[in-house]
Order: C-alpha cells, then sequence, then structure tokens
C-alpha cells in the first residue's frame, strides 16, 4: 500500500469532490444543523466516526458475503467451495442500509454504556445519522471505486472529515448571518442555499490541484 | 378529505422540495440535465406509489417498536427493483444517475410519507397521496433542471434553445449553479406568498 494514493484519496475525500458541496450528500443535517457551531461541531464528529465504521463494515460485508469471489464466505460454507461462486452483488442495497441502521444503533447503545459525557453530546445525532445519505453514499463509493480496504476506510474518515469541515464552516458563516440584514423573502433557508453556493465556487478552485 | 385535493397538493401547498425541504441530495445532484431530471423524478415517484401502497397494506400488522426498519426494507426492495429495470433497460440513464438511485432508500421524502401517511390511512388515500407528492417531486425535478441545462448548456431536452451564438454559463451546470438555483427559486416563492397575503389583507 503505498502513501501516495492515501493521499490522492485524502485530499480528493476533503476538498476536490468534498462530500456536501461537490457530491451533494448529506445535505439534510448541512441545513438542518448548521445554525449553532455547538451542535455542527458534535454533528460533524458523529459523521466522522460513523462513516469510517460503516466503510470497515460494508466493504468486508460485500466482499465476503455478496461479491462473486472465491473467498465467499457463503459459497465455502453452504457450497463447500464447489462450483461457481454465486452473484449476490444486488443485494448491496438492502444489505448495506440493514447493517448501517444496526450499526448506528450499535455504537449508540456502546457510547451510552461507556461514555455517558460523549453519549449526551452526541446522542441526539446518531438517530438522524442512518438517514443520511452520506453514510450510505461513502459504502457505495467504496466499492464502486473498487478500493482496497485501507483505502475504503480513509475514504471513510476523509469524507467525513470533508462534510465536517463544510458543515463547520457552514455554521460559523450562519450565526454571523444573524446579525446582518438580509431581504425579507431571504431569510432562513434561500439565504443558506446561495452561501452553500458560494463556498461550493471557492472548493472549485481545489479542481485544479494536482499530485 | 377529498381525493382530489389530496391529489394536487404536493404540487404547490406541500410541495416536497419547496416547501417541506426532504430529499434535496437528488434533487440538487441529478438536475444537471432535463433528461436526468425526469429520470429520477420517475424513479422517485415508482417507488414513492409503491412503498405507500404495500405499507398501507400492512400497516396494521407492522408492530410500532420497530416500524421505521421495517419501512426501510420495504423501501430499499423497491429501490433494488428500479435499480435492476434501469440499468437493463436505459443503461446510459442509469450510468448519469449513479449512486443516486440507491440513495433514494434513504430519501427523506419516502421514508416521511410512510410514517407521516402511509401507516395511518387506507390504501386508495395511500396511493393518491405517493401520485401527488411523486408528480410534485417530478414537476420541481423538470423546473430546476430545465433552468440549469437551458442557462448552463444552452439546451433543454436536448433541443437548441438560444441558437448556435449563445455562449453557455457553464457554472450552472456545474455544483454552484445547483445551490444558486434553488436558493433563488426558494426565495422567489417566499416573495410570492408574501405578496399575494399582503393583497389579500389589502382587499
Amino acid at each position: 500500500m503505498d502513501m501516495h494514493s492515501l493521499l490522492v484519496i485524502s485530499v480528493g475525500a476533503i476538498f476536490i469532490s468534498n462530500f456536501v458541496l461537490h457530491r451533494f450528500l448529506g445535505l439534510c443535517p448541512y441545513i438542518g444543523v448548521s445554525k449553532q457551531l455547538d451542535s455542527a461541531v458534535g454533528m460533524g464528529m458523529a459523521v466522522i466516526f460513523v462513516m469510517t465504521m460503516a466503510s470497515v463494515a460494508t466493504w468486508l460485508i460485500y466482499h465476503y458475503f455478496l461479491s462473486p469471489s472465491p473467498l465467499n464466505i457463503l459459497f465455502r460454507l453452504l457450497m463447500r467451495g464447489q462450483g461457481e461462486p454465486p452473484d449476490l452483488t444486488y443485494l448491496r442495497t438492502i444489505a448495506f442500509i440493514l447493517v448501517i441502521a444496526t450499526l448506528v444503533q450499535f455504537v449508540e447503545m456502546v457510547i451510552q454504556k461507556l461514555s455517558p459525557g460523549l453519549y449526551r453530546s452526541l446522542g441526539i445525532y446518531l438517530p438522524l445519522i442512518t438517514t443520511n445519505c452520506a453514510v450510505l453514499g461513502v459504502s457505495l463509493l467504496n466499492i464502486n471505486e473498487q478500493y482496497s480496504f485501507i483505502e475504503s476506510v480513509v475514504n471513510g474518515f476523509t469524507s467525513g472529515l470533508g462534510f465536517t469541515l463544510a458543515l463547520v464552516l457552514m455554521a460559523g458563516l450562519r450565526e454571523k448571518l444573524e446579525l446582518a440584514q438580509v431581504p425579507r423573502s431571504m431569510h432562513g433557508a434561500p439565504i443558506a442555499f446561495i452561501i452553500a453556493g458560494c463556498m461550493s465556487l471557492a472548493f472549485l478552485g481545489f479542481s485544479g490541484l494536482k499530485f | 378529505m377529498s381525493p382530489g385535493k389530496e391529489l394536487i397538493k404536493g404540487f404547490y401547498t406541500e410541495n416536497p422540495v419547496f416547501r417541506l425541504m426532504l430529499g434535496l441530495c437528488p434533487v440538487l445532484a441529478t438536475s444537471t440535465s432535463v433528461n436526468n431530471g425526469i429520470g429520477m423524478g420517475a424513479a422517485t415517484l415508482f417507488v414513492l406509489v409503491c412503498s405507500n401502497v404495500v405499507i398501507s397494506l400492512i400497516r396494521k400488522a407492522i408492530p410500532a417498536k420497530i416500524r421505521i426498519p421495517i419501512f426501510i426494507m420495504i423501501i430499499a426492495t423497491f429501490v433494488t427493483i428500479v435499480d435492476l429495470v434501469m440499468a437493463g433497460f436505459f443503461p446510459e440513464l442509469h450510468e448519469s444517475l449513479g449512486i443516486f438511485i440507491s440513495l433514494i432508500v434513504v430519501n427523506c421524502i419516502i421514508l416521511g410519507r410512510a410514517e407521516a401517511y402511509a401507516s395511518k390511512n387506507n390504501v386508495f388515500y395511500a396511493f393518491i397521496d405517493g401520485l401527488g407528492m411523486g408528480l410534485g417531486f417530478t414537476l420541481s425535478m423538470i423546473l430546476i433542471s430545465s433552468i440549469r441545462e437551458i442557462l448552463g448548456n444552452g439546451t433543454w431536452l436536448g433541443l437548441e434553445v438560444f441558437g448556435s451564438g449563445y455562449n453557455p454559463v457553464l457554472l450552472m451546470i456545474l455544483s454552484p449553479g445547483a445551490f444558486f438555483t434553488i436558493g433563488l427559486l426558494m426565495s422567489f416563492l417566499s416573495w410570492f406568498e408574501g405578496r399575494r397575503s399582503s393583497c389579500v389583507t389589502n382587499f
């Protein structure tokens, strides 16, 4: 595993194809939870954690249960390695969403047991993450891009980092915006989208980065 | 509750995109051309109608505590059907919509309608609601993608609009254009509403 490809993946996920501003994934929390800086940081941390865990879990599920490879565990157990390995990749949407929902529930229970302080600050955001398209999105992207295990984990972590960056920047801007005089019809969501457009424009500048 | 009213509420008063602000990710990501917009709208419409009908049919058998996982499984099944059918019959559209077909599973409109409407109403109304909301979503997709394609590419559904002398605003096709389009449309809608209500009070 060379460091160069990991670096390319990281910079790509954080800046060039930022999850919110370029891929349009996870817009609901981006508009919904960006009113205060504290809650934006909390949400960002929860998303980084869940996206990394989901990348690990869904990569393993895909490569050891769904893909038609000789390593497929179902193939080895049920068919004893005889004949053609079954191709179950069409089940990936159902399998991934189930795994992610279970994972979020499990993480919530573990955090509640081990660290009540962390649970109080992250707890309310965790259930929201199940239906955050960024988590399912990163799992599907890892498979589509045919990343290896390490690459998937790095991609999951840095995509979460990119999401948090965009969310925290937005929360900082919107806290200042409370004091600004905005035309009446632009109050709330419309001006948030215009700001997001400006940020997206700024992030387009990163697309010239070359390694 | 009249069927006609339930059908048209998704078009304007409870429009999923502009009013309820649900499921914005696919709206912004796949509205780069009218073709993609119609494809995404139709896929969402199909999943919304089917999941509403099935959930309404079995609503009395679903235990309240595990209803959300059951809803998600039903939705995921229909999304897989759409995914496979589209890959088989419209491979180009499937290619350009990419992961957003699979991501219909986590589209908040569908789970939202299942939870708020289909699990409480009979099959006929659930069908009407799914149809209305899905058509409202599709119309919003067509509106946003028309603005982006006409300005950003000078075409509408592949037909030239401004002639060959037009220099397209490439920005509208790129990601910032999506944010600007939806932000301006929402503010226009809120301006229009404000004007209309003040007219009514002046009357």
